[in-house]
């Protein structure tokens, strides 16, 4: 296994652990905020624990038990359709087709939709753990954190390295939570949508290599393919975006009571 | 005790159609058909490292024509 592949998987984990806990970070301090950080906190905590065991009982016996041609087939695969959906998201974000990621918004949304004077939700009770809090925060950390159990098993098992994907996700779970308590709500901050480019080019790169390897197919440089389909995945995002800005320029978006 | 198990493998179901079909069946597509040309492809060297990211460039570009923003009425 070449150096350059091992950094990509290192890279490609990291980042995309980075802009998943993010928006669970979002989450879990809009639970902290409107519902008490006791609740929010345990929430993420025990979401945490169960991914860290989804890891090792899922990505263990797949190392261990499937044949490494076939293994890799099915993880290029999950690993292309996760590629190939952010890469689409990522154009149509920067050639205005779809919205930007905000997490301003999602906080601003959350933290209305759980104020207890908002008609849906119970009040917080005065003592105690506050069961909305929890449950929100648990949910926001294991359904961001489930795609990143996906990429450290699939990226991990197919060059088993698992243990390094493993560290790599961990440590942006450990900058994240630092980060975010020292800038609590200024998650905005992160640039989110360039990071799920990267991510979603790395991915796509990851997955076609690992469909083709699984197969057969003898890529020229062996595993030094990878960076060069990364290259040709950010030229093609590029070339792309111009593409869809200069010739089919998203409509502009009508603003109610605006004077035509 | 079942209605829990049934309601756990339902949420699952749902999780995994999501994740692979949701609003983008056209790449789920896509992976078929680059698995099955990889398939096909096997032993070769630079045809299949020409063609599979072709696949990919397709079906990514009529993907994104899909989704893109549409005025009223086109």
């Amino acid at each position: 296994m070449h150096t350059s592949s091992t950094l990509v998987l290192v890279l490609a984990v990291f980042a995309a652990s980075l802009v998943e806990m993010v928006e669970a970070l979002t989450i879990v301090v809009a639970a902290g905020v409107s519902r008490g950080w006791r609740s929010a906190l345990e929430g993420a905590a025990v979401a945490a624990a169960v991914l860290g065991v989804l890891v090792l009982a899922v990505g263990i016996p797949l190392i261990h038990y499937v044949p490494i041609d076939t293994l890799r087939v099915v993880v290029g695969a999950l690993l292309l359709v996760l590629g190939l959906s952010w890469l689409r998201k990522a154009i149509l974000r920067a050639s205005g087709h779809k919205d930007l990621h905000d997490e301003d918004k999602i906080y601003a949304d959350t933290v209305a939709e759980l104020s207890s004077d908002h008609d849906a939700t119970p009040a917080k009770p005065d003592k105690g753990r506050d069961g909305v809090g929890f449950a929100v925060a648990f949910k926001g950390v294991f359904l961001e954190g489930m795609e990143v159990v996906l990429i450290v098993i699939s990226l991990g098992a197919a060059q088993n390295r698992l243990g390094l994907a493993a560290l790599a996700a961990g440590a942006a779970v450990v900058l994240v939570g630092i980060v975010g308590l020292l800038v609590a709500r200024q998650l905005s901050e992160v640039p989110e949508n360039t990071i799920k480019t990267l991510v979603g080019v790395m991915l796509t790169s990851f997955g076609v290599f690992w469909v083709g390897e699984g197969a057969g197919v003898n890529w020229p440089g062996s595993d030094l393919a990878i960076p060069v389909l990364a290259g040709f995945f950010v030229v093609l995002y590029f070339a792309m975006t111009a593409f869809m800005r200069a010739k089919l320029p998203a409509p502009a978006v009508q603003v109610e009571g605006a004077t035509p | 005790m079942i209605a829990a198990v049934r309601k756990g493998i339902v949420a699952f179901g749902h999780f995994w159609w999501d994740f692979l079909i949701g609003d983008t069946p056209e790449l789920a597509l896509a992976t078929g058909v680059i698995i099955a040309a990889a398939f096909l492809l096997a032993g070769s060297r630079w045809a299949g490292a020409i063609i599979l990211p072709g696949l990919a460039t397709v079906f990514l570009f009529l993907s994104v024509l899909r989704g893109r923003r549409r005025a009223p009425g086109r």
